[in-house]
Parts: structure tokens; C-alpha cells; sequence
């Protein structure tokens, strides 16, 4: 049988795996290893992060290289900039995406703006690994999904994986990609499980993932999203409605030809993501199908994306926040009309 | 008194006409480029250190190139002192495609990163964090080398200066943060946005070293950066160096300075940074006067053929907008090409 681990054990193998590989990798942030400097506790004791995430990876690359760090955002992250500048590939843990609000000009003007305005004469391989996502009744400042604000800084990858085995084959390429990478991990999929293979792969970046092949209608889904959408997709698919679900897994840079590719196929594009809709990922794909994919479409692009509020916490509101299966369904259903009656 | 007397004797003549010639650069390129922003050809915001020179050249002069420094927006003097090529400095103040950053940086943003200059820095307070970075990489690779933060008044109430300065005294770090007060902040004095009577004070609160110092006598400010890089270099952990200073000219070219007083023309004369090295160097014997004044009409000249360099440089070509976003790939809009 294959091996089947949880996104977060894909997370923290491909953190170990590049830390063998590479003594130049460390990893800084909040109790990433836990109770530095308690004496009364042993290693293999320590949090591994407030999720568990990092767990075990004190034990084996001792604290060193596991960096516990103040609650100082803007401190920790700055240094991993010129750390990463000046000959170490570190990952800097950003507990939640919420807290770039306390870094935003470490990240924004000093790493992605380094290489370019010293005339490509420097570098940073510094991966910023993020937790993103509602659904986890962790309310407005603990549950957004923050990343068409880094696909809009030019210098920065973006990376945002919806499987386990696309958590560890990216993240690695992250870690030894030279540039800064900012990887979204989302909370709710970390105890999923999926099919990993062992030792080291990596996933290239700027290849979207056909999760799922149809002809009917293409379905963009970010992050989590992709499995609301495959969800979609079987409902549909009931109905005689094939829908084909588009990974992108980085969105910078974008896989623009294997959407386009997709929609010319389909006729018909819907782009799921659970961010705010206004300037968003959802949007940047909505225009580029209305940009270089017009001739292709048989009907005008729908958005199924989170309102345009605050992550709500009441669990009743958190769920009508978020994209489900049925706005997916419902907006397929507007753009075929009668053609194709669910 | 016996110590300074010590330490004075301890210049050696090759260390004197280094600095000498490092502080002459420093003056006479701001004044340049001054003069030239005055006629209107230099593109963007600049921001002269002339004034200051004593605490660049202080600190660098224990430095190599496998140090770390950082600078701020008023960085032109840290690159000179930390051996920043001239000719790749004004080009880059030219916006031309010979400079240090192929004119992509500008004035603000000058870096040589194989000098161990982490580049000039638009944002204030943007440096903390950055030294402590490079302080860190020191450190992890056990290096021996140092960072050194350099930041101005206004920096020191920015959050920046808590979170860097308390992270290099946790973990020890081989950086020297190096505040060069020159009275105001863009046009607000020191006093009025400072809760503190000094900057060196504010040590105290990280359990680390703290001493101001006469940031105009560079003989003063050597030997502080001396006890603060040995420190370091013994794996002792940061100090903080308040060098008290003042700029000779506006926050930014075409700075009316109404909020400067009387004391401005008292700093421009007998307070002068280089007129007092001067004057020590040849009462100690150290150098003579002639050989000083050479070394003056020396580096005039280094400073006309670096301008001379720059306005005969040619502009970037278009194809530079779209490099050097990434190491792996150019863009052209959100795409990759």
C-alpha cells in the first residue's frame, strides 16, 4: 500500500529533508522549536510550533538551526532577509498570514525589493512558511488568506498548496529556490491525509495541476478550495456536467497556459477562492480569461469567492462565509442556463 | 585622559591617511553632488551625509570587507568608508547603467554586497532587523566578522530599534548599532520625539553597553567602535554608539532648514569634522600639512572624473526593467517570459 501521511507531516518532512540536505537552511519563528531555555525540558518534549507542524525537527537539528524567536515579527523576518542575503537559506515562520501586518515593509520592501534594486547582485533564498484560511472559528484576525497581497509585490513567489503530496514536492523547491517564496499553508488541511512518496521530490513552480478532467466547464480553485470544487464536481457530474479543475499551486508566478489551455477547452470559466474578491487572485485570473482567453468563452466568467467583510467567528456566519459546494453548483448553473439543466 | 593619549598614539600614519582620505571623499563627493542637484540634472530625492563623516569613517576603519554594514537614506558616506567604488557611486546617483546597482537603486538603495554594504535604505528603521540578519549569518558560520547598524535619530523611536536590538542581545550577535544623532528627524528635533535624554540610555533597557560620543571627532568615534568590535568579535554580544553629530546640509536637497538656528554656522567652521582631524593629525605629527593638502586636491580630482564617469555613462537599456526581479526568470507583467 502506498505511503498516506497528513499535510503536516508533508510540511515538516520536507523541512528536515532540506535540512540534511543543506546545513545553510534554519528555520526561525514563534516556538517553532518551543520552551527555549526551560531547562527542565527535553527536546523531544518542546511544541513544535503552535499546530505541531514543527515538531520533532529540534531533536534532530538541535536549537542551532531551530530557531525559537521574540514575538517580533518584524525583527525575525528582517533578519532572515540579509541572513538569506549574506549565505544562509532560511525559513522564516510566520505563525499566521494575519501577522504580516507587523512585517509587511521586511517583506514588501526590504526582501522583495533587494535584488532588484541592488541590480541583481544579490539574492534571497527565504521561504516564508504561512498559515492561512478560515474555517477554523479562529475569527477576522486569524483566519484570512492573504495572498494576492504578496502576488501583487513583484520579487515574490507565491505558493499555495492544496494536497499533501504538493505541500512536500513544493515546499522543497521552495527551500532551494533562490528567491523569496512566501508558502501558504492552510490550517484546516493540515490533518488531511494523502498519498507521499518518501525522500526527496520537488514540484516545479508555474505548473498548475489538473486535479480533475471535464469538458463542460473549467473550475480554478485555490488552495482548499480545490477539494470544495471536487466536491462541486461530483454533484455536477450527476447532472451529466464535467467540470475541470485547474490547481494553479503557485500564483506567482501563474501557469497562464494551462488555464487558457483549459477554458479553450470548456468554453467556460468559474474561479473559486476564499479570499476578499475585490483585487484577488479570483480576479487576476478572471482577467486574464477576459485578456487573452475572450475568443474562448461561451459565457461571461463567474467569481465564487468569500464577501467582501472580516472572517466572521459565529460558526453560523464562518460557513455561509466561505465558498461551499453549492455556490459552486449554483454558478455553473448560471453560466450553462438551460443548455444544461442540473 | 591617559587612555585617549594611548589610543591617539596607537593611529599609525597609514591608518590616519586612510581615514583622512575616506572623510575627503566623503565631503568633497556631497559637496558635488550637491552643486550638481542644484542645476537640476540628478533624478529623485537625495540626502547628504556631508557633516557626518567622522562616524562612518570611524567605525569602518576596524572594518574588512566580510563585515556587514547597514545604512539608511543618507547612506552615501557609510558606502565610502566601507570602499565603495566612486565612479560606481555617482553613476548609480545618475540613474546610468554603469553604477554600483546598474542605476536600478538610485541614491537611496546603493549596495556592495561584496564590500559587505548591505545597501543604503529608503525606509526608516529598515536596518535593525537587517544587521541582525547579517549578525546572525556571522555567527551560524562563525565567521569572526561583524555588523554594524548604522541609523539616525529619527530611527531610534521607530519599533525597528526595540525588536532588532533586544534579538542581537538574546542571541549574543556580533553587531554594533551605530546612531549618528544629528539633531533632527526630517525637521523635528531630537528632544521633542525622544523620550530619552540620550540614545546610549535606551541601552540600558537590553542589558548591553551604551556610551555616547562627540560624533564629529573621529579619533573619538574610532575608539568607541574599537571596545564595541572587540566585544563583538569576542563573541560578547552588541553595543549601541550614539555619535553626536549634526549634517551640513538639509534632511533632502532643497531643504529650505528653517528649523536650524545659530548653531549651524558654529558646526560649519570651528566644530567641523575634517578641520579638527586635520588639525590633530598635524599637532600630533602624525601628517604633515603638505601632505594633507595634496591628499585634498587628490581626491577633487577623484571626485570631478567620478562625475565625469557617471555623465558619460550610458542609461540602462530597456530590457534592464525587466531583469533581476528574479534570480530564475524576467517579467513582463504578472507573466513569465
Amino acid at each position: 500500500m502506498t505511503r498516506q501521511i497528513t499535510f503536516s507531516q508533508a510540511v515538516n518532512e520536507a523541512m528536515a529533508i532540506s535540512m540534511r540536505e543543506d546545513q545553510d537552511v534554519i528555520l526561525l519563528g514563534e516556538d517553532v522549536a518551543g520552551g527555549a531555555a526551560v531547562d527542565h525540558l527535553q527536546d523531544e518534549e518542546a511544541w513544535g510550533g503552535v499546530m505541531g507542524v514543527t515538531k520533532g525537527l529540534v531533536q534532530e537539528f538541535g536549537r542551532d538551526r531551530i530557531i525559537d524567536t521574540p514575538i517580533a515579527e518584524a525583527g525575525y523576518v528582517g533578519a532572515a532577509v540579509t541572513a538569506a542575503a549574506t549565505g544562509m537559506r532560511p525559513i522564516a515562520e510566520l505563525m499566521f498570514n494575519d501577522f504580516i501586518g507587523s512585517c509587511l515593509d521586511e517583506v514588501m520592501n526590504q526582501g522583495a525589493k533587494l535584488r532588484y534594486m541592488f541590480g541583481g547582485k544579490a539574492k534571497v533564498p527565504l521561504t516564508i512558511r504561512t498559515m492561512h484560511g478560515a474555517g477554523f472559528r479562529a475569527a477576522a484576525q486569524h483566519s484570512q488568506s492573504l495572498y494576492s497581497f504578496f502576488t501583487h509585490i513583484p520579487g515574490i513567489k507565491v505558493v499555495i498548496p492544496s494536497t499533501p503530496y504538493d505541500a512536500k514536492g513544493l515546499l522543497l523547491e521552495s527551500i532551494f529556490d533562490d528567491d523569496l517564496v512566501v508558502f501558504f499553508e492552510d490550517k484546516t488541511l493540515y490533518t488531511m491525509k494523502g498519498e507521499v512518496p518518501e525522500g526527496s521530490y520537488r514540484i516545479p513552480f508555474g505548473k498548475a495541476d489538473i486535479k480533475r478532467s471535464g469538458e463542460d466547464v473549467t473550475i480554478v480553485a485555490i488552495g482548499k478550495m480545490v477539494h470544495t470544487a471536487m466536491k462541486a464536481a461530483d454533484e455536477l457530474a450527476k447532472n451529466g456536467v464535467e467540470a475541470e479543475i485547474v490547481d494553479p499551486r503557485t500564483l506567482s508566478p501563474l501557469d497562464e497556459d494551462t488555464i487558457l489551455t483549459s477554458v479553450e477547452k470548456t468554453g467556460r470559466l468559474v474561479v473559486v477562492d476564499e479570499a476578499n474578491p475585490r483585487c484577488s487572485a479570483a480576479t487576476d485570473i478572471a482577467a486574464l480569461a477576459a485578456d487573452k482567453g475572450f475568443d474562448y468563452l461561451d459565457a461571461p466568467v463567474k467569481m465564487v469567492t468569500a464577501p467582501h467583510t472580516p472572517v466572521p467567528f459565529a460558526p453560523s456566519l464562518e460557513d455561509i462565509y466561505l465558498p461551499t459546494p453549492d455556490k459552486i453548483v449554483k454558478a455553473v448553473q448560471e453560466m450553462t442556463g438551460s443548455e444544461l439543466v442540473l | 585622559m591617559s587612555q585617549t593619549q594611548t589610543n591617539q598614539a596607537a593611529i599609525s600614519k597609514e591608518e590616519a591617511a586612510w581615514m583622512f582620505q575616506k572623510m575627503l571623499e566623503i565631503r568633497h563627493f556631497e559637496d558635488r553632488v550637491h552643486e550638481i542637484f542644484g542645476t537640476g540634472v540628478l533624478p529623485g530625492f537625495v540626502h547628504l551625509y556631508a557633516g557626518e563623516e567622522a562616524i562612518a569613517v570611524g567605525l569602518c576603519s576596524h572594518l574588512d570587507d566580510n563585515d556587514y554594514i547597514t545604512s539608511t537614506h543618507r547612506g552615501h558616506g557609510h558606502c565610502i568608508a566601507k570602499g565603495c567604488d566612486l565612479d560606481g557611486m555617482m553613476a548609480e546617483i545618475y540613474g546610468k547603467a554603469t553604477g554600483l546597482c546598474k542605476g536600478k537603486g538610485g541614491s537611496m538603495h546603493i549596495a556592495d554586497v561584496e564590500k559587505g554594504m548591505l545597501g543604503a535604505n529608503g525606509i526608516v528603521g529598515g536596518g535593525f532587523p537587517l544587521a541582525v540578519g547579517a549578525g546572525l549569518t556571522h555567527k551560524l558560520k562563525k565567521t569572526g566578522g561583524v555588523a554594524v547598524c548604522f541609523f539616525g535619530d529619527g530611527a531610534n523611536n521607530h519599533g525597528t530599534f526595540h525588536e532588532g536590538i533586544n534579538m542581537a542581545a538574546i542571541w549574543n550577535l556580533p553587531v554594533i548599532f551605530v546612531a549618528e544623532n544629528n539633531g533632527f528627524a526630517e525637521a523635528t528635533p531630537f528632544h521633542y520625539a525622544s523620550s530619552c535624554k540620550s540614545i546610549a540610555d535606551r541601552a540600558i533597557g537590553y542589558d548591553i553597553p551604551g556610551e555616547t560620543v562627540d560624533g564629529k571627532d573621529v579619533v573619538a568615534v574610532r575608539e568607541a567602535a574599537q571596545r564595541a568590535v572587540e566585544r563583538a568579535r569576542n563573541g560578547e554580544g552588541p553595543t549601541l554608539i550614539e555619535c553626536v553629530t549634526y549634517r551640513n546640509y538639509g534632511h533632502f536637497e532643497g531643504d529650505a532648514q528653517t528649523y536650524k538656528g545659530e548653531e549651524k554656522v558654529k558646526h560649519l567652521n570651528d566644530l567641523d569634522a575634517i578641520k579638527k582631524f586635520y588639525t590633530y593629525l598635524t599637532e600630533q605629527g602624525i601628517m604633515t600639512e603638505e601632505e594633507l593638502d595634496k591628499m585634498d586636491e587628490d581626491v577633487r580630482r577623484d571626485v570631478d572624473r567620478a562625475v565625469e564617469f557617471a555623465e558619460k555613462s550610458p542609461h540602462p537599456l530597456p530590457e534592464q526593467l525587466l531583469e533581476d526581479v528574479y534570480v530564475s526568470y524576467k517579467t513582463d507583467g504578472g507573466a513569465v517570459s
